[in-house]
């Protein structure tokens, strides 16, 4: 593929999320780099949360991966809350406590930019929990449940209503 | 007689300027990100777990000891104007406001505090004081977290801390805020070196209304970007050593405009007053505008017959959803303008 500005290879793909539309953009490095310095300027003065993750993702996002290594990783659903990257890209926000673990790889470059830490040293709630196996199953409970109600399957929905029951009883 | 109206009677405890810095520093905030680990977060979540969400939290929320008190609203139940309210009180985002589905907030009766449910995550809980303040909020912010997670399971990660529906929250889920007030750094045209300073330290300077706002009136809000990584402590410790630096700039300003401009100053606050006193179309902006210059006056000493309390009260009356509480009626009528002029002749007059 070429650059969008000059004859030559395009070795980085931008997907920016300014606006509505995600938008595509593929530049050979000496443009993309001209290309995210202006976006850096532009950045204070909208100086929003959402703007800024967005500019963070298309920066981290544009690193050395080929427009097929980024739609795969669109892709991916976290098998919990069945919610894939794409979707996280547009509204940068995730759907379950899982998808930390799920996406992982794409979250860790991203909380090192935003943060420049990846470790929490705060507070620690007095019952620490992990993110126990229980708790996942009801998530994944009531997105099936959601579903089936949707579907008007309301058998189905009824069953899982009651295996969600049983196990907010099971852990009191 | 419905509990809006009888908030509009009072002023809120933050707005009451209890210390002397509470020139500058207007009031401090301490916001807390937390989701229950047994439902999706708020993007993926039904109808029905929306509705779940609600009772439940809204019931737990009761059982605290700290919140036998609180009042709780239901968003679905209230209209634009009553949202609009709350939202102009600082006690609800836009994005509860605005949002969709059952969500909720639980208010202190002096309004100190107030947590939202179903926000972007499932529980905000947000501490105002009045002034500099900082440790006190938080202090009560932190106390109202451990009832309420005694009582619930939060979504957390031993290596990420408290797991927010947004990157940007994660780890110590708790966002920083101090209003201010800073007409001598706009006057004098240091803001924008002040803003950059802060970016370099991952603070974020926003308007009146928090992301995307104008600074309106001269307000502005300084907070923490960043969540993870540091101990709250260490977070308040470095907004505060910024805020101190920020009252020395604002407060050398002032300094400087008496020294050189205080006759232009002097003509410039008595416009404001007069121009409060006798027009007759008056917008927000304009309002805020002036109120700006004669709240930086009383605090250098430059007026003495209009309390601080006036200004305050003047400052959040004038907003569309209260002027709509004091005139009824008047929402959709296109005239708030008007009404809101007369409000300001009416006050003002009083002194």
């Amino acid at each position: 593929m070429k650059c969008q500005k000059c004859n030559r290879e395009a070795t980085f793909h931008i997907t920016e999320l300014l606006g509505g539309k995600p938008q595509e953009l593929h530049l050979c490095s000496e443009h993309a780099q001209e290309y995210l310095e202006q976006t850096q300027d532009i950045a204070p003065a909208t100086s929003n949360v959402a703007t800024a993750l967005a500019h963070h993702m298309a920066q981290q996002m544009s690193l050395s991966k080929t427009s097929k290594e980024l739609d795969r990783m669109d892709e991916e659903v976290c098998p919990i809350c069945g919610m894939t990257f794409f979707e996280f890209r547009n509204l940068s926000r995730l759907g379950c406590a899982n998808d930390y673990q799920f996406f992982w790889k794409q979250l860790e470059p991203l909380l090192l930019s935003i943060h420049g830490e990846i470790t929490h040293v705060g507070k620690r709630p007095a019952r620490a929990e992990r993110l126990s196996p229980r708790f996942t199953e009801l998530i994944k409970l009531r997105r099936e449940m959601q579903n089936a109600v949707k579907e008007e399957l309301y058998e189905i929905a009824s069953v899982i209503r009651d295996k969600i029951r049983k196990i907010e009883t099971e852990g009191e | 007689m419905d509990h809006l109206d009888i908030m509009l009677q009072n002023t809120s405890a933050w707005l009451k300027n209890v210390d002397e810095q509470a020139g500058i520093v207007i009031s401090s905030r301490i916001r807390l990100a937390r989701n229950l680990a047994d439902f999706p977060f708020s993007v993926r979540m039904s109808d029905s777990d929306r509705s779940t969400t609600v009772t439940r939290l809204n019931q737990i929320i009761k059982d605290c000891p700290a919140c036998q008190h609180f009042h709780s609203f239901s968003m679905e139940e209230l209209d634009e104007p009553d949202r609009l309210f709350l939202m102009e009180r600082h006690l609800i985002s836009r994005e509860l406001a605005e949002g969709k589905g059952a969500r909720g907030v639980l208010i202190s009766p002096d309004e100190e505090f107030s947590i939202m449910i179903n926000e972007e995550d499932h529980l905000r809980i947000q501490v105002v004081k009045s002034g500099f303040n900082l440790e006190a909020a938080w202090e009560d912010a932190d106390a109202l977290d451990d009832q309420i997670e005694s009582r619930a399971v939060y979504a957390w990660h031993p290596e990420l801390g408290y797991l927010t529906a947004c990157p940007t929250n994660v780890g110590t889920g708790m966002r920083v805020s101090l209003m201010m007030h800073l007409p001598a750094l706009k006057m004098t045209r240091q803001f924008v070196r002040m803003h950059q300073s802060l970016q370099k330290i991952s603070l974020t300077v926003r308007g009146l209304y928090g992301e995307g706002s104008q600074a309106l009136g001269d307000f502005y809000q300084i907070s923490n970007q960043t969540t993870l990584g540091m101990t709250e402590q260490d977070l308040l410790k470095q907004v505060i050593d910024v805020t101190n630096s920020v009252i020395g700039y604002e407060t050398h300003a002032r300094k400087h405009l008496l020294d050189t401009n205080k006759t232009q100053l002097l003509a410039e606050i008595d416009d404001s007053i007069s121009f409060l006193r006798t027009a007759e179309v008056i917008t927000l902006e304009e309002t805020l505008r002036s109120l700006s210059l004669i709240r930086m006056g009383i605090q250098m000493n430059l007026i003495h017959n209009i309390p601080l309390s006036l200004v305050n009260t003047l400052s959040i009356n004038a907003q569309p959803a209260h002027l709509e509480r004091i005139f009824s009626g008047i929402f959709s009528s296109g005239d708030i303008n008007i009404f809101r002029a007369q409000y300001l002749q009416k006050q003002m007059l009083q002194i």
